[in-house]
This record gives structure tokens, sequence and C-alpha cells, in this order.
């Protein structure tokens, strides 16, 4: 039988504002355990929440960045459920009225567009985190509670179930991630976990409508677990169905060492989160003034900036593609372009190949990175005047990656600057026709080819530096 | 005459004409502590006498050096255990807090100590706040200063209590549905609940949100109109507080009700009304008639939901509310074998059988598939009862009804019959529900020389026209500053 899998995402991104949502609290990760707490996010008896209003901001401008429809009467909730990071034992969140819906996101799968639609996007506190004794609760004697997190802003995007394979929920998990750093209202660092998934899957049949049973796999957050999460729950319910077998509703745990999902608990009954208006917090009442102003204010979105790179620069779109995976990528390109007048084909090259691969080699970021956008444009330009040859070009960034030195110094001091001076070059061709009669005898009775290797012994004997083209057109003449 | 038996404002005034000391009050207080706060038990934590006196003697250099002192400066009072007060101990007379030391101060306490208050202690109260007669206390009963098998009322019992014993001249309560108005008339004394929003509730440990409000307790008008511009105005730390300014609520006592029209709510002169409440609300009817005021009969036709209403959307926020007290972070644990029998163990053991009682039926109300029926319905005819007030404020500047439908009953008589107990809240939930202004003040005493109550309902922001009435009709016909001399 064929069956065709159902995913949708729950995508919670922590928003980047310099305090809690509800109180005046540091949510800067990384600090010692409860040093950013206050009575209000501890939820000690008798504290009450009072909204930051950046964090409405920020959610706006998500669902304005995400093409939602802004509710301009929204209420927050209690969620309410036992668990001991949850201070409070409910969560205040958004229920029947979030701040934004009905949004969606274009996404680009195998060369092809596909529009994932967004059903919601709502406010809510985070929860502390627990921090057991042992290795995992069950060999752990007692847990802590570290509560620095409990109340860090958080919005959570619903996306329908619009995705049929891994590959989608990733792309789609990767647009959401790029635009909300493109409108900077969250880091989006998913090592720190700010940004993370609720993955949804179920399969039904090829050609059918009806949704089948789902399974849940929470807080993923890197897109190769979602990819990774998803494959092999899709095969694990294949497996069960060809067996004859039912899906149980669940959530799953995604076990990342050992490449498989666990049964977590079942949630055959739903749990019931007695969802009630948040008493102490008076509805959020926006204005269309307010709409357009954040909309006026929201910077140029992935989409519109790929569209714009192909027009100005003529790039294609899987280049432009690249160029705006990321806002700080983005960033990169428009200041290599400002700084000196480069062809654009030949920086995207360089970004996608040896910055790229430089900065996965030792996992850090572009803005972590040694060679930053000025320098790399300086290296850049030296190779199009042929200062130096593109071989040179190579080891120069190498070079530039450990030493913090302007390109043209380092070629100085290193002598790489190319060899455009016919005498010299001619000299060297002599010593490499009298070191090669072989190669040399070849091209002369037809075997044109062999000048490649002869042009690679004249590269060789100066060291990368002469005009390749230059040495070409010598050899060529030379050899007639 | 022993300085414990005068009003704040007569205390104050001494103090301005330095015909006493601030420490010369103290020891009043402190004696008539030692004198009756074991036959009332009033008080849950007593302040150090050594506390009150230094904090009085701050007051007397003050004076001393001819600096200016605010009303409450320098005179005792009591705050209810249920406001949280930054190191001493909070406990909503439950067992679940019994050990809990707040590390930070409610908005109203910040308030008070800018104005150099002196607190007695913190009061007895029903758990939680949760009742009517502080027969709910996980700790002590608190005896009817009047008549020491009687109940004080509740949930503010002990403040009423305290206030109306000469155990403080003042106190703060909280009123989620009567627990400032029931105790001040079962007790003798006058009780202001405001406007919803008016009194910031930050650092009052909630029982239910949208109902619950501080106010004063006190001997008479013009010292509860005192102690709410104390305590009341806009609080950034409270979202649901009125960001208008307060007026000066002093200005509103004036012995004057020529021409104002108090409305007489006919669901409020109820079958089975105890008759001494009955005719003493006629008096004061009357009473009021004869001051000048006009009398106009009106209808508030949803008061009969009221009751089902309020105690649905308590309870719903009760059990939210209380969800915090789990054994993990502060406050009272019970071992258990894991997470989930910790949480049981010490809610099963350390909560009281009302608490438990109103936290199932707020879980039941919320829970899927009886919201819509229970809570949905109830925040439904809640808008009914809160737009009769609104027809009835059209035709009328004030309404006046009892308190109670009795006035202070025996201990331990209606304690197990919750329902009956819940019946009791009858004329006073209403306003709770609407957001809405009253005062309670003495009308008159039983023949078994207890207390009664009325009460005058105002607008949104109304505080102005109740404290008026209420201060008109002490001046004539009132029982200001009358205190519940020993019981024997």
């Amino acid at each position: 039988m064929s069956y065709e899998a159902v995913i949708g995402l729950e995508i919670h991104s922590e928003l980047k504002t310099k305090t809690k949502i509800f109180c005046g609290c540091a949510t800067a990760f990384g600090a010692e355990q409860n040093t950013h707490v206050c009575p209000v996010c501890l939820g000690l008896p008798g504290v009450l929440p009072v909204v930051n209003k950046r964090v409405v901001e920020f959610a706006i401008k998500a669902g304005l960045a995400l093409n939602c429809h802004i509710n301009k009467f929204s209420k927050f909730d209690r969620k309410n459920y036992y668990y001991p990071d949850l201070p409070k034992n409910f969560q205040t969140s958004q229920y029947d009225l979030p701040i934004a819906e009905h949004g969606y996101v274009d996404i680009e799968v195998g060369g092809e567009t596909k529009r994932i639609r967004i059903t919601r996007i709502h406010m809510e506190e985070d929860a502390g985190k627990l921090v057991h004794s042992g290795n995992t609760i069950k060999d752990s004697d007692s847990s802590d509670v570290d509560y620095n997190r409990t109340g860090v802003p958080l919005i959570e995007i619903v996306s329908e179930p619009d995705m049929h394979t891994p590959e989608e929920a990733r792309a789609y998990m990767e647009k959401v991630k790029s635009i909300l750093e493109y409108i900077d209202v969250s880091n989006c660092r998913m090592e720190e976990g700010n940004l993370r998934a609720d993955v949804n899957v179920s399969l039904r049949q090829k050609g059918t409508e009806k949704l089948g049973t789902k399974t849940e796999m929470k807080n993923l957050n890197s897109f190769k677990m979602v990819e990774a999460a998803l494959a092999y729950e899709i095969e694990r319910q294949e497996d069960v169905l060809e067996d004859g077998g039912k899906i149980v509703q669940e959530t799953r745990t995604w076990d990342d060492a050992k490449g498989k999902t666990l049964s977590m608990r079942s949630k055959e009954e739903a749990q019931d989160y007695r969802y009630m208006p948040e008493p102490d917090l008076v509805p959020i009442i926006i204005t269309d003034e307010e709409i357009e102003k954040y909309r006026a204010g929201l910077p140029e979105l992935p989409d519109a900036l790929q569209k714009r790179l192909m027009e100005e620069w003529q790039l294609s779109a899987y280049d432009a593609g690249f160029i705006t995976s990321s806002r700080a990528m983005a960033d990169y390109f428009a200041a290599v372009m400002a700084a000196e007048k480069l062809s654009p084909k030949l920086v995207v090259n360089w970004l996608m190949g040896d910055l790229s691969k430089q900065l996965n080699a030792e996992n850090i970021t572009l803005a972590e990175s040694p060679v930053d956008a000025k320098r790399l444009a300086k290296m850049l330009a030296l190779l199009e005047k042929g200062t130096i040859s593109s071989k040179i070009g190579k080891q120069l960034f190498a070079e530039m990656w450990k030493n913090p030195a302007e390109p043209m110094d380092i070629v100085k001091e290193k002598g790489w600057i190319q060899i455009t001076d016919t005498k010299e070059i001619e000299q060297i061709i002599d010593a490499v026709i009298a070191a090669n009669p072989k190669p040399v005898a070849d091209y002369q009775a037809g075997n044109k080819k062999s000048i490649g290797f002869l042009v690679g012994q004249v590269m060789k004997m100066s060291k990368g530096k002469a005009n390749p083209a230059l040495a070409n057109k010598l050899l060529a003449q030379k050899l007639e | 005459m022993s300085l414990y038996k005068k009003t704040v404002h007569e205390l104050h005034n001494l103090l301005l004409n330095k015909e006493v000391k601030a420490t010369d009050i103290a020891k009043s207080y402190l004696q008539q502590i030692d004198a009756r706060e074991e036959q009332i038990f009033a008080y849950n934590t007593l302040t150090e006498k050594e506390m009150v006196l230094k904090q009085a003697e701050k007051v007397d250099e003050k004076l001393a050096s001819g600096e200016e002192i605010s009303f409450l400066a320098g005179i005792p009072g009591a705050i209810k255990d249920n406001i949280c007060t930054k190191g001493i101990r909070t406990t909503c007379s439950s067992k679940m807090l019994d050990n809990f030391i707040p590390p930070y101060d409610a908005t109203v306490i910040e308030k008070l100590t800018a104005a150099d208050y002196i607190s007695l202690g913190k009061t007895n109260l029903d758990e939680f706040a949760m009742g009517g007669s502080t027969e709910n206390s996980a700790f002590t009963r608190t005896n009817n200063p009047w008549n020491y098998e009687y109940v004080p009322g509740g949930s503010s019992g002990g403040s009423a209590a305290a206030v109306g014993s000469g155990m403080a001249a003042w106190a703060l309560g909280s009123d989620t549905g009567g627990s400032i108005r029931q105790p001040s008339a079962f007790c003798g004394v006058v009780g202001l609940k405001p406007t919803y929003g008016r009194v910031s509730r930050y650092g009052l440990i909630a029982y239910a949100s949208s109902l619950d409000q501080i106010g004063p307790i006190a001997r008479d008008v013009t010292d509860a109109a005192h102690i709410l511009q104390a305590i009341a105005g806009h609080d950034e730390m409270d979202s649901t507080s009125i960001a208008d300014k307060c007026p000066n609520y002093a200005e509103a006592l004036v012995a004057d009700v020529k021409g104002l029209k108090i409305g007489i709510p006919e669901e409020y002169f109820i079958d089975g009304m105890d008759k001494e409440v009955a005719a003493k609300i006629e008096e004061a009817i009357a009473n009021f008639k004869k001051l000048g005021a006009e009398i106009v009969p009106i209808s508030l036709p949803n008061t009969k939901y009221a009751i089902a209403t309020y105690y649905l959307i308590a309870c719903a926020e009760a059990s939210t509310n209380l969800s915090r007290y789990d054994g993990v972070s502060y406050g009272e644990r019970v071992a258990g074998e894991d997470i989930v029998s910790m949480m049981t163990n010490t809610r099963t053991a350390k909560f009281g059988e009302e608490v438990k009682r109103r936290i199932m039926i707020g879980n039941y109300a919320l829970s899927a598939g009886y919201y819509d029926a229970y809570y949905l319905k109830a925040l439904k005819v809640r808008r009914l009862i809160k737009e009769d007030y609104d027809r009835a404020f059209q035709q009328v500047d004030v309404i006046l009804a009892p308190v109670a439908p009795t006035p202070a009953y025996k201990a331990g008589s209606i304690i197990n019959n919750p329902l009956q107990m819940y019946l009791q809240d009858i004329f006073t939930v209403p306003l709770n529900l609407a957001g809405l202004p009253g005062i309670s003040l003495p009308c008159g005493y039983t023949t078994n020389n207890l207390p009664i109550g009325m009460q005058l309902m105002g607008k949104p922001l109304g505080e102005m026209e109740i404290i008026r009435a209420a201060y008109t009709y002490e001046q004539e016909y009132g029982f200001p500053n009358k205190i519940a001399e020993v019981n024997e």
C-alpha cells in the first residue's frame, strides 16, 4: 500500500526582549542558576503579571511577517497543568483569541514552490528547567529547578498540516527561522533551545482525505533532528500499518543518539488543560494605526530580497536563495558588495564555498567568522584585479582565517603577487620545456591536450604566482 | 479614657497637639491585646512589642523635630494575614503557608510603610479567605468580641474582631464576596470595599482574582475614608488597577444627604430574613428619609443568580490560583516517592476541607464539556448582574441594603452545612460580581446586643457618594466607635 505523510509543526521561538514577558527580570541565557528571578516569575503568593509591551510588538511583527491577520482584540489565558518547572502550575498563554491567525509562508522544495498555511501565532511564557542530580530523571535522587528561563517570552507558531515529507518540514522550519531573524525578534539560536519544534505526523493512504492517527514529538531543536525524527517516525508508522496494526495517539521522544523515537506517554485521553481567561491581565487592544506602523517598520523579507538580488545582480534563484537563507548571510553579502566593486557570482561562489566550509568545519556562526565582509571584499578585489591568482586566493583565504592582517599586506609579505611580467614567465617556460621533452613532443605531434600538463608545471615552478592565462598563451606561442 | 478607645482621627489630632505620644498609644493597644487576645484570637502573628514601640518612637521623634506626619503615622493597626509583608510570616490561615515568609511587601504595605504605619500583627481569616465566619482558619477560631460564642464573620474576621475589640485602631481586610463588609457588620465596625481596581492587589494572596479587593476596616466612616486614601491609587504592578486619580475622600465627609436618591432593591428583602435585621434596615431607611434623602424602590432582578454565579467564578479562579501550592519551592511540603505523590500528599495534608471543596468545584466548572454550561454561563450571568446595577444607577445615587440576612450566629451552628453557609453571602456577592464599591456600617443592635450592619452600594468609583451617605447617617443616627467591652 502507498501512504502519504501529513505533517504539522508547532514552532516555539523565544523572543529577544531584554526582559521577561511578565516581569522585569533579564532573559539572558547562561546565567548562574536562579539569578534571573523575582517574586513574579517565581509565582510567589500574591504576585501579579504585567505584560511586557515589547513582547506584544514582537509578536505582531512576527504575525505580519508571516502574512497573518492581527487580532485587534486578544487576551491571555491560563493553561493548567502540574509540572515542577512551572511555578504557578499554569502557563499563561493564549487560547481562543491569539494575537495573530491565518498566515502562510512559501517554501521551495525540489525546485517547486509550496504554500504552508499558518493557523495561529500566540504569546506565552516559557517554563523553567529541571536539573537532575543524575544523568536522567530515572537515576536521580533529586532534581533542582532553575527558574531563569521561567517567564522568558515565547511565540508559538502553529502550522496547518500542509507538509508531506521531512524535507518540506525542514524547509518550512528554515523559512520561519530566517523570517524571524530578518525581523529581528528572535535570536533563533537553536543550540540554546530558543527555536524548537513540536512535530505532528500521521499517515493516510495516498489519494484519501481522512487524517490518520497522529503522533507527536516534542522539543526538537535542530533541522536535522526534525528531518531525522520525521523520517524515522513515518517509516515506523508505515511498518505498524503494514503489519495490520493501529497507530496509538501519543507523544514520543526522539532519541538523537539512538536515532529512533520512543513512546513517552499515551494521549488517548487528551489532557484537559482547563483553559481559563487570565483574570490578572486585561485584554490586549491593538489599533489599525499600530498595526500599520509595525508593518511599515518591517525590513525587506527573504522572499522579496531574493527577488531583488536576482534582478539587481543577475543571480540565479538558487544563488539568491542561498544568500537570503539567513539574515546574517544576506547582510554579509551586502557588506561585501558595498565594500568593493566585484562580480556578484564570484562573491556568491566564495560565500557558498570556502567561507561556508570553514564555518561548518569550526561550527561557528557568520558573526564569529574571523574573516569579516570587508576583508573578504578586499581579498576578492585582489583576485579580480589579477593581483593574485585564484590558486593563491585559496591560500590567502586560509591564511586570513588565522591572521588578522590586511589581505594585501599578507600577499606582499608572502610574495604572492601574481607574475604578469612576460619575460619572467618566459624564463620559467623555457625551463619547463627543457625539463619535459616528452609532453613537448606530444604537443608538437598534435596532442594539444598536453599543454595542460605543461601549464601546470609552469604554475608549480612559479609557486602558483604565474598568471595562468598568460602562461598558457606564451607557452602556446613557444611551442608553435 | 483609654487611648485604645479612640478613633484614628482622634488619636492623630492628639499627636499633632502633642497631648499624647505615639508610644503611649502603642502601649495602650499592647495592653488591650494582652487583656483580650486570649479570648478573641484575632491574630495569627503578633508583632514583637519592642518592634511596635520602636516604630512608635520613630514617629515621636518626627513630631519632636517638627516634621509633618501622615494620618496613620504612629497609630497601630492590623493587617489581614493574606496580605504579603516582607520578612513577616504570611499564612492565609493555611497549614500550606504556615512557614511562608514573603520576600516582598504588597503595594498597600509599601504605601503604609511610607506613611509610618504601625502593624500590631497579622489577623486570622478563613483559610485563603474562603468562608464567612473565620471558622475555616486552619489555626484557630476567632471569637466575636460582642459575644465569644458567636462568630466574628469572615473572611476578614480577625481584622474586624481586632478593631471591634480595641485591639487595633484600624485594619486592612480583603473582600471577595463580602469578606470586609460582613465581618464589619458582625463586629459593629465600618468596612469599606472599594471599586474593583481602586486599590492595588499586588501582594494580596489571590483567592478569586477578578473579585478580590483590599479595603479598610475602621471604627467610624471618617477613619475608613482616610485609610482608603492611604492605600488607594494606580499601581503599575497590577494590570487591573484603575488609572484614574483618586479624589480626596475626606471631602466626602459632609453631613448632608438632602436630595440624595437612595435605591432600595426589592430583591434584598427576602423571606427568612432575621426580623431584627429587617426592622433595623427599615429604621435606617426611615432615618435617611428624615435626613432629606429621596427613597426610590428599585429592582435588581438577577440577584437570585448571584450566589451560583459567584461560587462558579470564584471557585474556578481559586482552583488555578491555588495550583501553585505544590510543595516544590516554598511553603510546606509532605514527602512522597515521586514528584506527583509529593504534590498530592502536600495538597492533601495542607489544604483544609473548604479549600479542597472550592478547588473541586472550580476544576469541575472549568473541565472540558462543562466549561460552557458552568463557567461560561456564569460569566454571562455576571454581565446581567452588572447590567442590573447599571440600570439602577441611572435612577439612584446609592443603594441601601442589609449586609447579611442575620446578625452574627453561634460558632459551629452552620459550619457543617456548606450550602447554608454560602447562602449567607446573598447580599454581599452581587457587588463583587459587578466590581462596585460598598460600605458597611452599624445601624443598630439585637436584643442580645449583637451589632447589625447596613450596606450602602455605589456606582463604579462612587466611593465619594457612599462615604458621604454613610458619614451623614453616622453623625445623626449611627453608632460610631463603639467598642465591644469585656464579655463575661
